[in-house]
């Protein structure tokens, strides 16, 4: 097949960006959204082109590197599927496909498609983890766990941490990220004894660096390629309420 | 002249750790705060190491070349990490993991380290279990396990398909802990591309901060390299598209051995190759052999949909080949056994390069459902990638690179032949012989981490409380800096016309071909000479666009294939000089008559350790002596 492609080019963060045409022929269904960049940089380079500057590395859906804003969706058009795992079948020959980084004030461009996610390890240092030392931990098989809750809790465990949620969101909100990684641990027993302290701490630094509110339209769990369910926001915002309400009663 | 001393503790196999623990000096709490460590890598090993050695009040440095920790390939294991907890009441037990692994890794691995590696295994499934990690459970609460391949008893802890993704962010998380603590650093988006050795100690290393171009200095009290494996030398594999060797070839040429460089796995279930452009084999769990039947049509070149094939028409080899093991027969077992039958013409699919792997009896027994509990998310990968539902028709299977048993050599300490440089996780060589078990390396790489490393660095570190903090100024680091910017320049200015993957591809090729599943005196020599065609080849045509001062891909690439042509001599040269078969490594002049490995033991039971002499030069070869005191050297046999 043969496409069109509008590509968001800029040099590095202090240059202005602009979009980029460019016609690629003989394009294999078969290719992954990825090899067909690939393919078009090696005809790039060749030409004494620069390349697309994009992030990857897995290639196959799990370590969250990935991330294009293909035809205004994060991740293109196919549900629950990162950029790496879209395969050219999902387009038609001939089509115009425009690809631009994530968009957002707490991701900046670093160079065409690459941005900056750091922002989602300072929540995380903010108390996205169990205070435990290495020894310190009991027989696993002491602490039992109702099934349900486990699997509810590895639900919301699978959280890549690509920023497609962030993309997606009209205010740039990283709630279902968060709530991915409160709820995990509000789940499990270890993770309740800090359970009040860790929402407050994670949900004021995601504020502080520029994430915007949550007005409850779910295009985030709607584009997270990992299909984290909006329910995990309602039981952050659950924690979070009783988090404060006991520091209020000053428990 | 280096000396190898592998610095095996005397004593009975079960008292060796715990004897060789208490003689290991400590280094006292004030101390710790002066005293620096840079890990690179921040996978299982590396992230579980900064987190231990941070708790315990070390000064720790750590770096990736991902933009941030939680992506290191670690994230993508699947199917489950091991322990000796007999949860199952089937038998198992520390001694019992212990026999599985050293045969699975057919005696080529040091039995104390095999050892510790087991009995560590508990105490990394109680503490990822506090970390909060969503291990699977049954019904009544407690933790789950299943079986994996080359064994008999049930010792598999798992969370679905994605047992690496949970192990490693709980370990990320134990990273952030220590990171807000301000007890770690984090170095993200850094390419360590030499190791600094003063007064032939390790103290430091240089990077290029990936975003900037900048060529950095990093100084510390010790080094210690998790940089993960290899497997990337064959351009299609299972790893990561960054996972490299660079990190510890840099460490190689400046004085580390590198050992059983050739033993590299080669997983028997990845999603064949679909298109001439691919870059990346998916794997496909070896747990869905537990369920999974592998198959191919009996008679040749069989075009027919494989749901048309009557049953007696179909040739489960495995099952047929090894009735005690079945499906479950080791990696290597199971890959060569599927080349075989593809090399004879039973293979199917376009280019009759794969097998079946059917779930239809599965199905049938346990009900859909209960199969998409076990496998759901990898059912989902194949679908995506092949667009094909397996819950359907049976899933297309290929053998692909994936894992490295080779690497640095170390000791028992874990420290390479250079001081103050330590190797932990894929990196090193150490427990897995000349074959990986399943789910023994998450095992590994977090033993190593929390419970191993952080007792044994602290006896170095005992000697360097006096030492003060490194020098960056060091002729030594001026001197590293100098011949990395020089290797730098020389890549930019080729200026030729070929790009950096395409020549990793070929390059893969004839390691693929030659240092592959099935090697030869003849093929080893010949893709020599090919590789040697092809680098020069390389530092003739290499094209690399845009400028070394900013983000170039290109450039991180080149650096990376670079270094590939080196581990690829050494890998053949390790391959020749081997002339027996065993594990992963099958030379088909040393056969049975059954086609299986045939292993020499009274010339070949050591570790190939070899010194780097200078670019293509031949290597020095030390032997390691394999001491087998507590196992008896038998024919591996899953029959
Ligand atoms: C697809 C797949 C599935 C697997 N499934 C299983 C399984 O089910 N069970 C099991 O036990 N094992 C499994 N394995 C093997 C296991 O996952 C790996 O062996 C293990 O995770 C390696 O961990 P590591 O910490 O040594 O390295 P990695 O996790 O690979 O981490 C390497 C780290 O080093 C850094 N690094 C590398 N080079 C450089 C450099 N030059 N400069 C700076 N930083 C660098 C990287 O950024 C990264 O942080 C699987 C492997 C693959 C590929
Ligand atoms: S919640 Fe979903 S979209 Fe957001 S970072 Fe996690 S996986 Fe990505
Ligand atoms: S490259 Fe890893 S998720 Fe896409």
């Amino acid at each position: 097949m043969d496409i069109k492609l509008k590509i968001w080019r800029q040099k590095n963060a202090s240059t202005k960006g602009r979009f980029e045409d460019y016609e690629l022929r003989d394009v294999s269904p078969e290719m992954s959204f990825l090899e067909m960049l690939d393919y078009l940089n090696k005809q790039l380079i060749e030409g004494g082109k620069e390349p697309v500057t994009f992030e990857h590395d897995c290639r196959e859906g799990i370590c969250g590197t990935c991330g294009l804003y293909i035809n205004g969706r994060p991740h293109g058009p196919q549900q629950h599927t990162t950029t790496c795992e879209l395969h050219m079948r999902a387009f038609k020959d001939g089509e115009t496909i425009v690809v631009e980084p994530w968009r957002s004030k707490a991701f900046p461009i670093i160079k065409d498609l690459a941005v900056d996610r750091s922002a989602f390890d300072k929540i995380m240092n903010a108390g996205g983890f169990v205070n435990i030392d290495t020894g310190s931990a009991p027989e696993a098989n002491n602490i039992p766990i109702n099934k349900k809750i486990s699997d509810r809790a590895f639900d919301a465990a699978v959280c890549i941490g690509c920023g497609a949620c962030v993309a997606a969101c009209k205010n740039s909100s990283a709630m279902l990220f968060v709530a991915a990684k409160v709820s995990q641990f509000a789940l499990l027993p270890q993770g309740k004894v800090e359970a009040a302290e860790r929402v407050q701490r994670m949900v004021e630094k995601m504020d502080e660096l520029g994430f915007g509110f949550c007005s409850n339209t779910y295009a985030c769990e709607f584009d997270c390629p990992k299909g984290i369910s909006v329910e995990f926001i309602a039981q952050m915002n659950r924690e979070f309420l009783s988090a404060k309400l006991c520091a209020h009663k000053g428990h | 002249m280096i000396k190898l001393d592998s610095k095996i503790p005397e004593g009975p196999i079960a008292e060796k750790w715990s004897k060789h623990k208490t003689s290991l000096r400590l280094v006292n709490p004030a101390n710790k705060k002066k005293l620096e460590v840079i890990v690179v890598g921040s996978g299982l090993a590396g992230a579980s190491a900064a987190s231990a050695l941070g708790e315990l009040g070390y000064k720790v440095k750590v770096f990736c070349f991902q933009d941030t920790p939680r992506r290191a390939h670690s994230v993508a294991a699947q199917g489950g990490i091991n322990a000796a907890k007999n949860y199952k009441n089937d038998g198992d037990s520390v001694y019992r993991l212990f026999l599985d692994m050293i045969k699975g890794g057919d005696y080529r691995a040091r039995e104390a380290n095999v050892y510790r590696a087991a009995e560590v295994s508990n105490l990394v499934i109680d503490h990822f279990t506090a970390l909060g990690v969503p291990f699977a459970r049954d019904y009544g609460g407690a933790l789950d396990n299943r079986s994996f391949g080359g064994v008999q008893v049930s010792r598999t802890f798992y969370a679905k398909g994605q047992t690496g993704q949970q192990c490693l962010l709980g370990t990320y998380s134990s990273l952030s802990r220590q990171i807000a603590k301000g007890r770690v650093t984090m170095y993200s988006r850094r390419d360590m591309l030499d190791v600094v050795v003063i007064d032939g100690k390790a103290r430091g290393i240089i990077t290029r901060n990936l975003v900037t171009g900048a060529i950095e200095r990093h100084g510390a009290h010790a080094v210690v390299l998790a940089t993960g494996g290899y497997g990337t030398v064959f351009y299609l594999s299972t790893l990561a598209l960054g996972s490299n060797a660079t990190a510890a070839w840099s460490a190689h040429k400046k004085g580390a051995l590198f050992a059983n460089p050739s033993f590299i796995q080669i997983h028997p279930t990845s999603i064949p190759v679909l298109n001439d452009y691919q870059c990346k084999l998916t794997l496909m769990s070896e747990s869905l052999r537990n369920d999974g039947r592998v198959w191919v049509p009996k008679g040749q070149a069989d075009k027919r949909h494989p749901n048309s094939i009557p049953e007696e028409e179909r040739d489960y080899y495995l099952e047929r080949r090894y009735p005690a093991f079945g499906n479950l027969v080791p990696r290597d077992v199971a890959s060569r056994a599927a080349k075989e039958r593809c090399d004879a013409g039973y293979g199917v699919g376009d280019t009759g390069l794969s097998v079946y792997l059917d779930f239809k009896d599965a199905i049938a027994k346990q009900g859909k459902k209960a199969i998409e509990d076990k496998y759901g998310n990898l059912f989902e990968m194949y679908e995506k990638i092949t667009g094909i539902n397996p819950y359907n028709e049976p899933m297309r299977i290929y053998p692909a690179g994936h894992y490295t048993m080779g690497g640095l050599w170390v000791d028992y300490n874990l420290m390479t032949t250079i001081p103050g440089l330590y190797a932990i996780g894929e990196s090193n060589f150490s427990d897995h012989g000349a074959n990986r078990l399943g789910a023994s390396s998450l095992m590994q790489c977090s033993g190593d981490g929390y419970f191993i490393l952080p007792y044994t660095i602290s006896d170095y570190l005992a000697d360097e409380i006096r030492s003060p903090k490194t020098d960056i100024k060091h002729p030594e680091f001026d001197q590293a800096e100098k011949e990395v910017k020089e290797r730098i320049n020389r890549l930019m200015s080729v200026n030729g016309t070929q790009t950096a993957s395409s020549f990793h591809k070929r390059l893969g090729k004839i390691l693929w071909d030659h240092c592959g599943m099935f090697r030869t005196a003849e093929g080893l020599k010949k893709g020599r000479v090919l590789l040697d065609q092809l680098e020069e080849e390389f530092w003739k045509e290499i094209k690399i666009p845009g400028d070394a001062n900013e983000l170039n891909q290109e450039l991180e690439k080149a650096l990376k294939v670079a270094d590939f042509f080196e581990v690829g001599r050494l890998m053949m040269e390790d391959a020749l000089d081997r002339n027996e078969s065993c594990g992963a490594h099958f030379r088909e002049e040393y056969q049975t008559e059954q086609g299986e490995a045939k292993r020499d033991d009274a010339n070949y039971a050591y570790v190939a350790a070899w010194e780097y002499q200078g670019h293509a030069q031949k290597p020095l070869l030390h032997m390691e002596p394999l001491k087998f005191e507590f196992v008896e050297l038998k024919e591996r046999s899953y029959k």
